[in-house]
């Protein structure tokens, strides 16, 4: 795993800040194009995994991929499913089997079964939450997806509600039929920890909000440091700035010194700041590979 | 704590999902889900140790709770509401509250007499920025408060044809009751109940039977115009975006989700913290951290609330009780019998007093 993973929220109007800002990027990163010079110059730089959500638009970024092997012959992506929107706008428009019908092949063995209302076997819901992953993964075909998450509301609303195996079941769909490594993003660290350990996943791939403040570690700061200490995690640090709390080098000096940290990922919109950051984690947390 | 709290999670829709997981992950409460659904049911059962009612009376009887949190569509929350406060239950209901504003007036009085904690999801109430803008208000900083804006917009109709209770007008959906409450409730908040409604339409857009936008004129005496603008048939926005803009004589302020701007003309001992001009100050960093956080804090934050009101013998919730959302039911119902006659309802508004009334038009708590 590289050191340095670059982030998308700031292509999609993500921004925890501001809805102005949120809005300028969403403006600014309509084409396909804006993102990819981004992309481009965080790629010459040396940041060469992009961590994305399952969004539509990342099917084109991976179109461009594809089509010019040789100009990114070390281009890797680690995708974050499901893009959770899609989803929840979904179920509001459609209700919930409604929004499950429109994500299932259309004359599936699932989709006929959920038009009649039946009552799904435990069976059917491994066998559905399998197909979810693989129509997520269409778009990554032919690519390098060695590190494949779920995404924090769904990891969370699973956490939440006691229903971790689905998240073994996308431990298992993952390598087996992926040939990748599953991993997590959540919100809620040190709890998840516990939970994929009690369903017999051993040192996961957990990448949460790690900064020196403590900013969004629900569960607490000391639980989060403790996690990293114990060996049990390989952590990956989002957030490592607090959204902007904690300047730069302070925030990545920080990180470099923690135990179990293998990588951290930032987004960043000009090439100024990602060679700023790639030059700090150089700097403090070794070459990035 | 010796016990823990016996909570119940009736509807698990997209709203009941995610409380079920915020009350199941609390370390307070021991959690059963209760739905009529099969499909939500039969998934649960067969993947969780989560014990699960497909009946609301079975689970009242059969069950010793202390409290229930009611996320079914709106049209039922009344008689379930009722039903768990007969029994001596704490209830949180999701909003909104109850389609006739009398009915939530009566449960809200039912709920005051026994003593039981009681309280509505207008979650952005527990907004770091909403909270510091309802804080710059009751300051009185701005002065006299004439101009406010308040809107939402959210990408959830975008064609025809959709068949869920949001959209059958008999089961309280539609852009008033689902997005519109949000903005009327933090008017409500700050403000109170306006004393008359006018210039309201509410249009369909793509839905057959509901309406897909708002628009009204809520004024105050000695108070200021509300001007509200809300639509859910707007992709340009991510999800769902809301935005109170308040212009006083002493300056302005704008919040959202995000962040809450103040400009000030000039700085008051009351906020000695803002300087004349802009401040910005960010959710991020007036939020508390939260012991499990599933979307935002907020919605944590609303139920900790609750649950702590519980479990410390509180005598009453700390936000959002059954009154507070009975206000934001009756400003609809003024809306929606403005929309339907054409007729202004309310009083006429009185002519304004010159004199500077910093909080004489600022809702008193409790009031």
């Amino acid at each position: 795993m590289d050191k340095l993973l670059f982030g998308d929220n700031q292509f999609f109007g993500i921004n925890h800040m501001s809805e102005e800002k949120a809005r300028a990027q969403a403006m600014r990163f309509q084409k396909t194009d804006a993102i990819m010079d981004v992309l481009d110059i965080a790629y010459d730089t040396g940041v060469r995994t992009f961590m994305c959500t399952t969004h539509d638009r990342i099917s084109e970024i991976a179109d461009r991929v594809r089509a010019n092997p040789n100009r990114y012959a070390d281009f890797t992506f680690y995708p974050c499913m499901p893009y959770a929107h899609k989803y929840a706008n979904a179920v509001t428009e459609h209700g919930m089997i409604g929004a499950l019908r429109q994500f299932m092949p259309e004359d599936g063995l699932f989709s006929t079964a959920l038009a009649g209302g039946k009552a799904l076997a435990t069976k059917d819901v491994d066998g559905m939450a399998k197909l979810l992953i693989d129509m997520e993964m269409k778009m990554f075909a032919g690519l390098k997806t060695p590190v494949i998450f779920v995404q924090n509301v769904f990891t969370d609303l699973l956490l939440g509600m006691g229903f971790t195996r689905a998240l073994r079941i996308f431990h298992d769909h993952i390598r087996e039929k992926h040939g990748a490594e599953p991993a997590y993003i959540t919100m809620n660290m040190p709890m998840l920890l516990e939970a994929l350990e009690s369903e017999g996943i051993k040192r996961p791939i957990i990448c949460s909000n790690i900064n020196k403040i403590g900013f969004r570690m629900s569960g607490g700061y000391d639980a989060y440091l403790d996690a990293l200490k114990s060996g049990r995690v390989r952590a990956i640090a989002m957030s490592v700035y607090a959204s902007g709390a904690i300047p730069a080098e302070e925030a990545i000096e920080w990180i470099a010194g923690l135990p179990g940290v293998e990588a951290l990922v930032f987004g960043a919109s000009s090439a100024g700041n990602i060679r700023h950051t790639k030059q700090l984690v150089d700097h403090y947390m070794g070459e990035a590979a | 704590m010796d016990k823990k709290l016996k909570i119940a999670v009736v509807g698990l829709g997209k709203m009941g999902l995610s409380h079920y997981a915020l009350v199941n992950a609390h370390p307070d409460t021991e959690t059963i889900a209760c739905d009529a659904s099969s499909f939500m049911v039969d998934v649960l059962s067969k993947n969780t140790s989560a014990k699960i009612y497909t009946d609301y009376d079975t689970l009242l009887s059969n069950e010793t709770l202390d409290a229930v949190v009611i996320a079914t569509p709106s049209r039922a929350h009344g008689p379930m509401v009722r039903a768990a406060l007969e029994k001596g239950l704490h209830v949180f209901c999701e909003k909104p509250f109850c389609l006739d504003w009398e009915e939530g007036q009566e449960l809200a009085e039912l709920a005051q007499s026994k003593g039981l904690i009681n309280q509505v999801g207008y979650h952005y109430r527990y907004v770091g920025a909403f909270q510091e803008l309802h804080r710059i208000l009751s300051s009185g900083a701005l002065g006299t408060v004439t101009h406010v804006l308040a809107e939402a917009y959210g990408p959830v109709v975008l064609r025809p044809k959709r068949q869920t209770w949001r959209t059958r007008k008999s089961e309280g959906g539609g852009c008033l009751f689902d997005y519109a409450a949000h903005p009327i409730n933090l008017l409500n908040w700050c403000f109170g109940l306006p004393d008359l409604v006018s210039g309201s339409a509410m249009n369909s857009v793509f839905s057959t039977d509901v309406d897909d936008e708002v628009f009204s004129t809520l004024r105050w005496n000695d108070g200021p115009t509300a001007q509200l603008s809300v639509n859910w048939c707007d992709e340009s926005h991510r999800k769902m975006s809301t935005k109170i803009s308040v212009i006083g004589t002493n300056g302005r302020v704008n919040a959202d989700r995000q962040e809450c701007q103040l400009y000030l003309r000039q700085q008051v001992d009351a906020l000695p913290e803002y300087e004349a001009g802009w401040t910005v100050r960010y959710t991020t960093e007036l939020t508390d951290e939260v012991w499990f956080y599933l979307r935002g804090e907020e919605y944590s934050a609303q139920l900790d609330a609750f649950i702590s009101a519980i479990r410390d013998g509180a005598p009453e919730a700390t936000e959002n009780d059954f009154h507070s959302a009975t206000e934001t039911d009756r400003t609809m119902a003024m809306i929606i019998r403005n929309n339907e006659t054409g007729v202004s309802v309310g009083e006429p508004p009185k002519p304004r007093t010159s004199e500077p009334a910093k909080r004489s038009w600022f809702r008193r708590a409790g009031a």
